[in-house]
């Protein structure tokens, strides 16, 4: 019989392979950290320039181009992010010799992306009733919880930028005003710390 | 010492398949073949070895009209794991004392 530490080793591996996406990059998620600085930077010029980016003036102005401008950087934003996530786990499933589309990563994408559709239909809902104050805690409470939520079938890290997503959402929930900077900083600050932090533990 | 050497899991195949099965409600054959970097000849027959002993169950289905094969851990099969890795373990501790 060969050393029981090495059959002991092979199952933790394969129990690790076998029930969690790992070929989520590190670099993605900077990436899709500066996507969001970008877009926030943007939304402040259309929102408040060249006034302070918080304050009681905010939101007023939030009708006809400019939300229709703000609407299609979200939905740039998001759909940049996907793409280079799905670009970026491609190249690196390869590199660990693994197969992309895993029984594991169905489970991941299907976990992380029931409340992220819920929350996106939910902030639909938000601007055609008006309620524009609440959009940035919404996408943040919801993208939190389905990343906690996914945390269970890839590497268990994601779950702290799931933690932090929800943190941020309820402080903007409840200030509403610095709801944009709030937004900049968990969707901008907190990918480019989570990812830049992976990048050097799996990716290197 | 407790636990039991089970003979089933000797083959580092069938000890991958069972380790899946653990972690994993169902696993389907092409799957396996992938994540085992095995062929299909080879896993075909460890697996019908672990059906055999009544392990596994199999479960065959359609998807996109393609034939699906998934496989499920028996309760059988789940404890018989749990005791081998017991074995493993004491085996280890053993060594160290």
């Amino acid at each position: 019989m060969k050393k029981p530490e090495h059959d002991l080793a092979e199952i933790k591996n394969i129990m690790e392979r076998s029930s969690r996406f790992l070929s989520l990059s590190g670099l993605a998620g900077v990436l899709s950290g500066v996507y969001a600085l970008t877009g926030a930077v943007m939304g402040y010029y259309w929102l408040y320039f060249p006034q302070s980016p918080f304050g009681k003036e905010q939101f007023q102005n939030m009708e006809g181009v400019v939300l229709d401008n703000l609407i299609l950087t979200g939905i740039g934003v998001l759909s940049l992010s996907i793409v280079t996530a799905w670009l970026l786990s491609k190249k690196k499933s390869k590199k660990i010799s693994n197969q992309l589309w895993t029984p594991a990563g169905k489970r991941f994408i299907q976990s992380l992306f029931i409340p992220v559709v819920a929350g996106g239909l939910f902030c639909f809902a938000l601007i055609h009733q008006g309620f524009f104050l609440f959009i940035p805690s919404s996408m943040m409470i919801f993208y939190g919880l389905g990343l906690f939520n996914a945390s269970h079938f890839t590497l268990n890290e994601i779950k702290y930028l799931g933690f932090g997503q929800i943190v941020l959402g309820i402080i903007a929930a409840l200030f509403p005003a610095f709801g944009l900077i709030l937004w900049a900083l968990g969707f901008g600050l907190l990918h480019i710390l989570y990812g830049s932090m992976m990048y050097y533990k799996y990716d290197q | 010492m407790k636990g039991t050497y089970d003979k089933a899991f000797e083959n580092i195949i069938r000890l991958k398949v069972m380790s899946i099965l653990m972690v994993n409600e169902k696993y389907d054959f092409k799957s396996f073949k992938e994540i085992l970097a095995v062929t299909d000849g080879n896993l075909a027959s460890h697996i019908r070895y672990l059906e055999k002993q009544h392990y596994i169950d199999v479960e065959k289905s359609f998807l996109d009209r393609k034939p699906l094969t998934t496989y499920r851990a028996t309760a059988n099969g789940k404890k018989a794991f749990l005791s081998h890795l017991e074995f493993l373990e004491n085996l280890i501790k053993e060594s160290k004392n």
